[in-house]
């Protein structure tokens, strides 16, 4: 009988074998991207998985520092190439509320609505490449037959169908084309019925649950220490939204439920991902029967560019977008940290302007990357394979991580 | 039930905090500067204080003022999820001027710290790991720093003679073209 315990000691404390180093990625499938995990191994058991990020870093904290406000926005669709829309949101909301702008209700419920479809957006890229890591292909396969609908209702706002720049600061960039509400209710008409069965897949079958069940779990107490945020904090128990507890937006005129974990295991963080996109049907539903009529952009010519149309014959106008285009327009001394709730979690713009059109430090706090920082913490005495399931749960995306 | 807050960490902590009122920038929003040789001390009282309750330590940046004589400036994004509040802490640092790090009282702080020491080259002493994060390995200079230029100092490819990649002074064949559309009159 060997006395040895998982440090690869025995019971006097002698150091008996070295451990093992694996170097998973950066161009390993599961990685999700391009995450270098250097594990060490002890057997099949990580002792410590240490990840070395930033081979996409594109430095885009610096790039925004020489652009203005209109020419910064693009940057955060990069981000997390998944839930563009939600980070498009969170730069709006900083420059209104440095900008002292109020924004149209009409284009306040285009935001949630938006806002919600690009969550279930996410969260189906989420819980279906998930599975593909743990081993079922066939959810992924009809999750992107899905997300290709919704990234439809994108391109028919903005004519593009990731990389949107439609959340604007002042409203959003077009009115929404006719018939656009008629085909997104058929679309969330449908969609449940497309989660059902995914769920039928993946909710009871054996496979998926003896690979997530008590894997990876987090107390609420580490939770928090290690600054979680969005669905891996609430699987931990803690019920924390900030669509309800800051109501940004309409938010607080919506009806949503916030579903939270009890076991902090990659089992709940799942169940809570596939009863979010519900609840976004569900306020995606609303906002359809609340889209009131009227403007989708404030109407403030220094902030907002004039219609097409007026440009024609309006010299006024043309001179305000000339302007707009080439100035952009200059933020008085001034600072704001603004929150979204983003599919992964909370996503943070701190700007910092001084008096000019460009903004003096922009700090993009990205919840992936204090996800990514508890990996260690969360693979430590799990097998290899199980690392696989934690990247899967913790939803990361590198672009955000690395920025 | 802010107000009872700020109140009470402007009362009880006005040895740590510089001004003796928090200013609030929106509702949920306070910032308040606070004495930086002191930061261990009031982090490690403040994290354990059960009437705030800072649970969360959700982002660290710093922002670089090269024309102030204390350049850096360091912001603490806390967060407390019992008492639905958010609040920043800001230390303002000399250009060589080391702080303490948290990382014992809030996990969260290690790879945040890194990043501040990556992007400014602002030293944590007793971090239990400070290396570079996001840059690449053997990489020199502190990118988020006003006088760094955005396109670097040193670019990167392939050497296909030599078979391995090599490090070179950057060349543009363009010079870098900086548009500044601020309006002349003002």
């Amino acid at each position: 009988m060997e006395l040895v315990n998982y440090l690869g000691e025995d019971v006097f404390g002698l150091k008996k074998f070295r451990n093992f180093t694996l170097n998973f990625g950066p161009q390993h499938p599961a990685a999700h991207g391009v995450l270098r995990l250097i594990l060490e191994l002890t057997g099949e058991m990580v002792f410590r998985a240490d990840p070395h990020i930033g081979l996409l870093h594109r430095g885009t904290e610096k790039l925004i520092e020489f652009k203005n406000y209109i020419q910064a926005l693009p940057y955060f669709d990069r981000l997390d190439y998944v839930s563009m829309m939600c980070q498009e949101h969170a730069y709006s909301l900083a420059v209104e509320s440095l900008l002292g702008c109020n924004v149209p209700y009409r284009a306040q419920v285009i935001r949630v609505m938006f806002s919600e479809i690009t969550r279930i957006l996410n969260h189906l890229m989420a819980v279906t490449t998930h599975a593909m890591d743990v081993g079922a292909l066939t959810p992924f396969l009809w999750g992107f037959e899905e997300r290709e609908k919704l990234m439809e209702f994108y391109e028919r706002v903005s004519g593009a169908r990731m990389h949107a720049a439609y959340i604007r600061p002042g409203g959003v960039a077009l009115d929404l084309p006719i018939g656009m509400l008629d085909d997104i209710y058929i679309f969330i008409s449908q969609f449940a019925y497309r989660l059902n069965e995914i769920e039928e897949l993946l909710t009871g079958n054996r496979i998926w649950k003896e690979r997530l069940v008590d894997i990876g779990v987090v107390t609420r107490l580490d939770a928090l220490n290690l600054g979680f945020s969005g669905v891996m904090l609430r699987g931990s128990g803690v019920c924390w939204d900030l669509r309800k507890i800051l109501a940004y937006e309409c938010y607080d005129e919506l009806d949503f439920r916030i579903p939270f974990g009890s076991n902090g295991d990659c089992y709940d963080r799942y169940l809570i991902r596939m009863e979010e996109m519900r609840q976004s049907l569900s306020i995606i539903y609303q906002c359809l029967n609340i889209m009131p009529k009227g403007f989708v952009k404030v109407d403030d010519r220094k902030i907002s560019p004039p219609s097409r149309a007026n440009m024609k014959f309006s010299m006024e106008s043309l001179i305000h977008h000339f302007k707009l285009y080439s100035e952009g327009y200059n933020i008085k001394d001034g600072e704001i940290y603004t929150v979204v709730e983003a599919p992964k979690g909370e996503f943070g713009v701190y700007i910092r302007s001084d008096d000019t059109n460009k903004p003096y430090r922009c700090r993009i706090k990205a919840p992936g990357f204090l996800h990514l920082q508890s990996l260690d913490f969360m693979s430590r005495e799990h097998m290899i394979a199980d690392v696989v399931t934690i990247i899967g749960t913790q939803d990361i995306v590198f672009g955000e991580v690395d920025r | 039930m802010h107000l009872e807050i700020l109140a009470y960490l402007s009362l009880n902590y006005c040895k740590y905090l510089k001004k003796n009122v928090l200013e609030a920038t929106t509702l949920v929003n306070f910032s308040c500067y606070i004495n930086t040789d002191l930061l261990e001390e009031f982090i490690e009282l403040a994290s354990y204080d059960a009437k705030i309750e800072l649970n969360q330590l959700l982002d660290l940046f710093a922002v670089d003022y090269p024309y102030k004589k204390k350049r850096f400036e360091v912001n603490y994004v806390f967060l407390s999820i019992k008492n639905i509040f958010r609040v920043i802490f800001k230390l303002v640092l000399l250009k060589d001027q080391a702080i303490t790090s948290i990382a014992k009282f809030y996990q969260s702080s290690n790879w945040l710290e890194r990043e501040v020491w990556d992007m400014f080259g602002i030293f944590f002493y007793n971090h239990p790991d400070l290396r570079r994060i996001l840059t690449d390995y053997g990489f020199e200079g502190y990118p988020l720093r006003k006088d760094f230029p955005i396109t670097g100092f040193k670019e990167i490819r392939y050497d296909d003679e030599r078979k391995k990649i090599v490090l070179e002074p950057i060349k543009m064949t363009q010079e870098f073209r900086y548009f500044d559309f601020a309006t002349p009159w003002n």
